[in-house]
């Protein structure tokens, strides 16, 4: 069979199993529009977390980008992983006592105040709006390049299937979607690099295929060794060393560790289990799963870098392998025969290299490059449909709750009843499909790189917000409101500054203490926590019962007498 | 629970958050970030050990942290007898008035 029909299989069968399980967990109350009435077990919640959380950028982005950055890919892998410790220690347990439905919940009740309410709104919708949209291109892309339907139409139906579930189950239906799209997208994941795994290194195993000797075939040595060679023979950097300097690193990966704890599609999926313990527990499933693909991502990554430059480079241009063509008919690669040899050199001086590669293609296809199985390409699709569904649905369900619970019920139409309330909530997600699905069908030339910044944002507005409402009783509103503001403000010009007014300035030199605005969020948190610290030491103390809800959120359960 | 207890098990609480986290400090952005010229310098299999503790091993760390600190804390709960295994409903109530200030 050939791919574009293994392709129509894999995506028929995986969609309709997650329609089927939308159909059986419809959502009848907002507490299981919400938070799945609070009842999913931990080892699900690990699960849905998981893929809620790893969306298409992780599953066909971040393999490749990291086979460009070499050793500096770390501040991914360590930045998108090390917040879940944050979120562990830090948040969730806390969180889930509190035991309301959303985020903006938690700022509003501890900080006493609509505004800080609202404000909280108004970042949360801002950073999963800005989050949702890369998840529709993302599904778009997989669709017209999978199955040569336009862009259009990949994204029309991607919109329909997440409007069909997200809709119908509320955070019931997506929680037991998401399982089943982590199988997928784990499964569609650790194939392709097990076989290729076992093709270079004999080791079935690629997290220590990585660090073994190479087969015969690709000319043995350790595979880390035989790259860093490859790469300096040919004027790349060095793949083993770092390029990008030590304080840019750190501060970028502490931007990625906070803002991941700051996210708020993934802190209300600890909402949804029964409780504290549980809430511990699901925090450490979700990085077992997550642990898989991302310890596997640098693998893959080098496993496919050390494989292309094998393939195509000084190879005659006319006896280029069939997947070579195929992706230059979807510009992810391109060769331009600058000194008219019919040969490609890959090269890292941009005067004499002439071939052009897209990092996505090292996932999407790095199993053609190394000839694996027609149903193995296939799965890819499958996989990257899974994750950019599973999130898209994740984050529509911050906005309608967002909506139709902060600010139609508990700001400014408190009356309604829950059966409107539930109303609302659909419809918001109603409207929020359709923009992103605008959106992603016209992206605007901004959008991949804001995806990047959303993490900085919640770095800086929501992450200090909640741990200080935990850890610091003393933590007033208007702290509070002064550290959100500061923090989200200056982070958002620090990157609006060089990213649009002044691009010419965005480099090293032009940054301040040499950090990129990638990594800047870090100093935004830093600007949030001190700023609320300063300003709640000259404003009144919160009152009794707030301090007493911390004093409760602080304790796992119920209190019982000895 | 009398509040001299509830503080004490706060107290206990955060030493082990803090213990966990200067581990997770010194892994990640230590060993990943900050010595990790020097740590390349040792060799195992067909790693430089800064290199795979920056793209493997703080991983791997931090899945046994979140471990450590579940395991610590039902001790905790223990010695409290905390019951924490409840299902806890969220409830649509709310304790407190918007801005009342």
């Amino acid at each position: 069979m050939s791919v574009q029909i293994w392709t129509f299989v894999f995506i028929f069968l995986t969609f309709g199993l997650y329609i089927g399980i939308a159909i059986k967990s419809r959502a009848g109350s907002t507490s299981e529009f919400y938070v799945a009435g609070s009842g999913v077990p931990p080892l699900a919640n690990g699960m849905a977390t998981a893929a809620d959380w790893m969306s298409a950028a992780s599953f066909i982005s971040m393999a490749g980008l990291i086979s460009f950055l070499g050793r500096d890919g770390t501040f991914y892998l360590m930045g998108w992983t090390g917040g879940y410790v944050l979120l562990a220690l830090l948040l969730a347990p806390y969180l889930r006592k509190f035991g309301k439905f959303t985020v903006p919940d938690f700022i509003g009740d501890r900080y006493y105040s609509k505004t800080a309410r609202l404000i909280a709104v108004f970042c949360a919708i801002t950073i999963s709006f800005v989050y949702v949209c890369g998840q529709m291109q993302g599904a778009g892309i997989v669709f017209s390049r999978f199955l040569e339907v336009d862009i259009t139409t990949g994204v029309v139906i991607g919109m329909a299937i997440v409007f069909f579930y997200a809709v119908m189950g509320g955070m019931k239906g997506i929680t037991y979607t998401q399982v089943a799209q982590y199988c997928v997208l784990i499964f569609a994941f650790m194939v392709p690099a097990i076989f290729i795994s076992i093709l270079m290194t004999g080791v079935p195993i690629p997290q220590i295929g990585f660090g073994s000797e190479l087969t015969e075939g690709f000319g043995g040595g350790y595979l880390l060794d035989k790259l860093d060679g490859m790469s300096e023979e040919l004027g790349f950097a060095t793949y083993t060393e770092g390029q990008r300097s030590t304080q840019d690193v750190f501060f970028i990966t502490a931007a990625l560790m906070f803002g991941t704890a700051g996210l708020p599609h993934v802190i209300i999926r600890f909402f949804t289990v029964p409780n504290v313990r549980d809430a511990r527990r699901s925090a450490g499933y979700a990085l077992i799963f997550i642990a898989i693909l991302y310890t596997t991502a640098p693998a893959v990554a080098a496993f496919a870098k050390t494989n292309l430059i094998n393939t195509v480079n000084n190879v005659e241009y006319t006896s280029v392998p069939e997947w070579f063509t195929k992706w230059e008919a979807t510009n992810l690669i391109s060769f331009n025969d600058r000194n008219n040899d019919g040969r490609i050199q890959y090269l890292g001086d941009p005067e004499a290299n002439e071939l052009e590669v897209n990092r996505d293609i090292m996932v999407l296809a790095n199993p053609e490059i190394a000839g694996l199985p027609n149903w193995v390409v296939a799965l890819v699709a499958a996989g990257a449909l899974a994750a950019a569904l599973s999130t898209a649905a994740g984050l529509l369900l911050v906005i309608s709750t967002a909506v139709a619970h902060d600010l139609m019920k508990r700001s400014f139409l408190p009356a309604i009843s829950e059966r409107q309330e539930l109303l609302y909530a659909r419809i918001a997600i109603f409207i929020a499909v359709i923009i992103a699905g605008y959106v992603g069908i016209n992206p605007p030339a901004y959008v991949a790189q804001v995806v990047a910044y959303a993490f900085g944002l919640a770095a800086a507005s929501f992450f200090p917000a909640i741990v200080l409402g935990i850890f610091n009783k003393r933590m007033n509103k208007q702290g509070a409101i002064t550290g959100m503001l500061a923090g989200f403000l200056f982070t958002a010009s620090y990157i609006i500054y060089f990213k649009t007014l002044n691009p010419s300035l965005d480099n090293a030199d032009g940054w301040l203490l040499g950090i990129s605005p990638e990594g800047i969020g870090t100093l935004g948190t830093i600007v949030n926590m001190a700023s609320s610290y300063i300003v709640s030491r000259f404003t009144p103390e919160p009152p009794r019962e707030v301090q007493e809800i911390v004093e409760n959120i602080r304790l796992p359960g119920e209190v019982t007498e000895r | 629970m009398s509040d001299n207890n509830a503080q004490s098990y706060w107290k206990s609480n955060i030493k082990i958050v803090l213990a966990l986290l200067s581990v997770w400090f010194f892994i990640s952005f230590g060993c990943g970030i900050l010595f990790v010229d020097t740590l390349d310098n040792i060799r195992f299999g067909g790693f430089k050990l800064g290199f795979w503790i920056a793209q493997q091993g703080s991983i791997f760390v931090f899945v046994a942290l979140i471990y450590i600190y579940i395991y610590f804390m039902d001790k905790l709960d223990a010695k409290y007898n905390l019951e924490s295994t409840k299902l806890e409903k969220i409830s649509e109530e709310y304790s407190l008035e918007e801005d009342k200030k």
